[in-house]
């Protein structure tokens, strides 16, 4: 991915450079952009602490009450905000691309975007409660 | 038509973001702040074993697992290449590397639980 | 409110230099100048070696593309009177190369453009006795949005992807190989298929959406974009099961 010199079909020499490696502190879309992609690394971290807990369970009440413990550390409570704000961001972002990529049809009228996100967002609350209800039980 | 591995890679990942986007504030909202700040009573042991134990709640878990592991790998390696520049024909075998190997110990600790 | 305004545009000239320069020029600045206006003014009364593309002066003909402070614009929809005081500066389009002052060689987009086949493609054209291919409002609506293109590339300017990599096909080659799947007329879906769904067609894209935000036309390659990944990632999985079938 070199950024040499590209001859036109004009054998004038044309000018580089095609683009910086700090292209996306250039502007604030695109700093969005990369904040949005480094959300997959706590997405990556959730499934880490996730299997965390599950395998503290499997091994038994001391195992669980101390993974609880280690839960509650300030620097763990830190990277799970961190990680929380990411995840919300990633949600909030993924079911903004929704709409675009999925063209609902009822019969020949198109669902609009705006009910497509909707939607998404009523499924995100339904499915919170499940998971609420699971664990705060009943 | 010929076959490309981007495809699959990228429905995996579509399918890894929805899940997790899905799943996953509310598990760590409760997880990693409600129960550690005591905001909420955590769950007894008993109570976690009956709702891990349930064969739905881990087929569940094991397939948000598999898929945000591929959901990363792919916007990973992608990240890597566009943000940082970073490219290197090993590191797509390492994201998906990681997120197969993920997937297997993933597998491993649900199948244990029971 | 000033009524003059300066431009500080790109010059290259190839034949005596190897970088780009810029000239500052002081034009004047009535509410209803655009940027194009300001560099006609420079052109025809302060110096006639500015050279630049232009054409219709209404949004139309996607000629007069230019970096202005830093984004994509067409030129004659950009007003001089937004970016009072100023200066405003003029440079050539992004990610292209740069032949002289502000025109930049499109080749590599007019190549791409005609590998996705941006026409009706037919296995069987109907004979003229049979008449016109019909075509109601809702089909006409499934593409409508995608036609209004006009090749302008201030999506090629505005994407990383593409500044990246020049091998990239590109937002609106994608977006006009969908205007021509999604015409029911049309059936050449499969043929365009093949190029897309190469390395450096489709798939390159990670929709970064800033395409989108810069059309003219609000053609929304980006979302063109997403859709035929969903669609072509679903043939493929269907190919693969059913080899011969469908």
């Amino acid at each position: 991915m070199s950024q040499s010199q590209v001859r036109s079909e004009y054998q004038q020499p044309v000018l580089p450079p095609r683009i910086s490696t700090w292209w996306w502190l250039g502007k604030p879309s695109y700093f969005a952009f990369i904040l949005r992609e480094l959300s997959c690394v706590f997405v990556a971290w959730f499934v880490v602490y996730l299997l965390l807990l599950v395998r503290a369970v499997t091994q038994g009440d001391a195992s669980y009450q101390e993974f609880l413990a280690w839960s509650a550390t300030s620097r763990i409570v830190l990277v799970n905000i961190v990680s929380l704000l990411f995840l919300i961001f990633h949600t909030v972002t993924f079911f903004d691309a929704a709409p675009r990529a999925m063209v609902v049809k009822v019969g020949s009228n198109t669902v609009p975007g705006s009910m497509v996100l909707a939607g998404h967002y009523a499924g995100w609350v339904a499915v919170s409660a499940v998971v609420c209800w699971l664990l705060l039980g009943v | 038509m010929r076959q490309h591995a981007e495809p699959y890679l990228w429905l995996l990942f579509s399918a890894g973001g929805v899940l997790s986007a899905m799943l996953m504030p509310a598990l760590l909202l409760l997880f990693g702040l409600a129960f550690p700040l005591g905001w909420l009573a955590p769950p007894s042991h008993e109570h976690m074993l009956a709702v891990l134990g349930n064969p739905l709640t881990r087929l569940v878990l094991l397939g948000l697992c598999v898929l945000s592991l591929f959901h990363w790998a792919h916007r990973f390696r992608h990240t890597l290449h566009d943000a940082v520049r970073f490219t290197h024909p090993m590191i797509a075998a390492l994201c998906y590397g990681a997120a197969v190997a993920g997937s297997a110990l993933a597998a491993y600790l649900l199948w244990q639980i029971g | 409110m000033a009524d003059r305004i300066k431009l500080q545009v790109a010059r290259y000239r190839p034949e005596q230099e190897s970088e780009a320069t810029f000239d500052e020029y002081e034009v004047p600045c009535p509410k209803e100048w655009v940027v194009l206006d300001g560099l006609n003014h420079v052109k025809d009364r302060m110096d006639g070696t500015l050279a630049y593309r232009w054409s219709c002066r209404m949004g139309v003909c996607g000629s007069c593309g230019m970096m202005v402070n830093g984004e994509p614009k067409l030129t004659c929809a950009t007003f001089l009177t937004d970016y009072a005081p100023g200066p405003v500066r003029v440079e050539p389009l992004r990610n292209f190369p740069v032949i002289r002052d502000l025109i930049v060689d499109i080749g590599d987009f007019m190549r791409k453009l005609a590998t996705v086949k941006p026409w009706i493609v037919r296995e069987q054209e109907k004979p003229l006795s049979e008449g016109e291919y019909l075509q109601t409002p809702q089909e006409l609506d499934e593409y409508k949005q995608y036609s209004m293109c006009i090749n302008c590339m201030l999506c090629y300017s505005a994407c990383p992807v593409y500044g990246l990599d020049p091998h990239f096909i590109g937002p609106a080659a994608i977006a006009l190989a969908q205007r021509y799947n999604l015409d029911s007329r049309d059936e050449g879906a499969s043929q365009r298929m093949e190029v897309l769904s190469a390395h450096e067609g489709l798939w390159g894209c990670t929709f970064v959406g800033e395409c989108t935000e810069v059309c003219p036309k609000h053609v929304d390659p980006a979302g063109a974009i997403q859709r035929y990944k969903l669609t072509a990632a679903v043939e493929t999985v269907k190919a693969f099961f059913m080899p011969r079938g469908a």
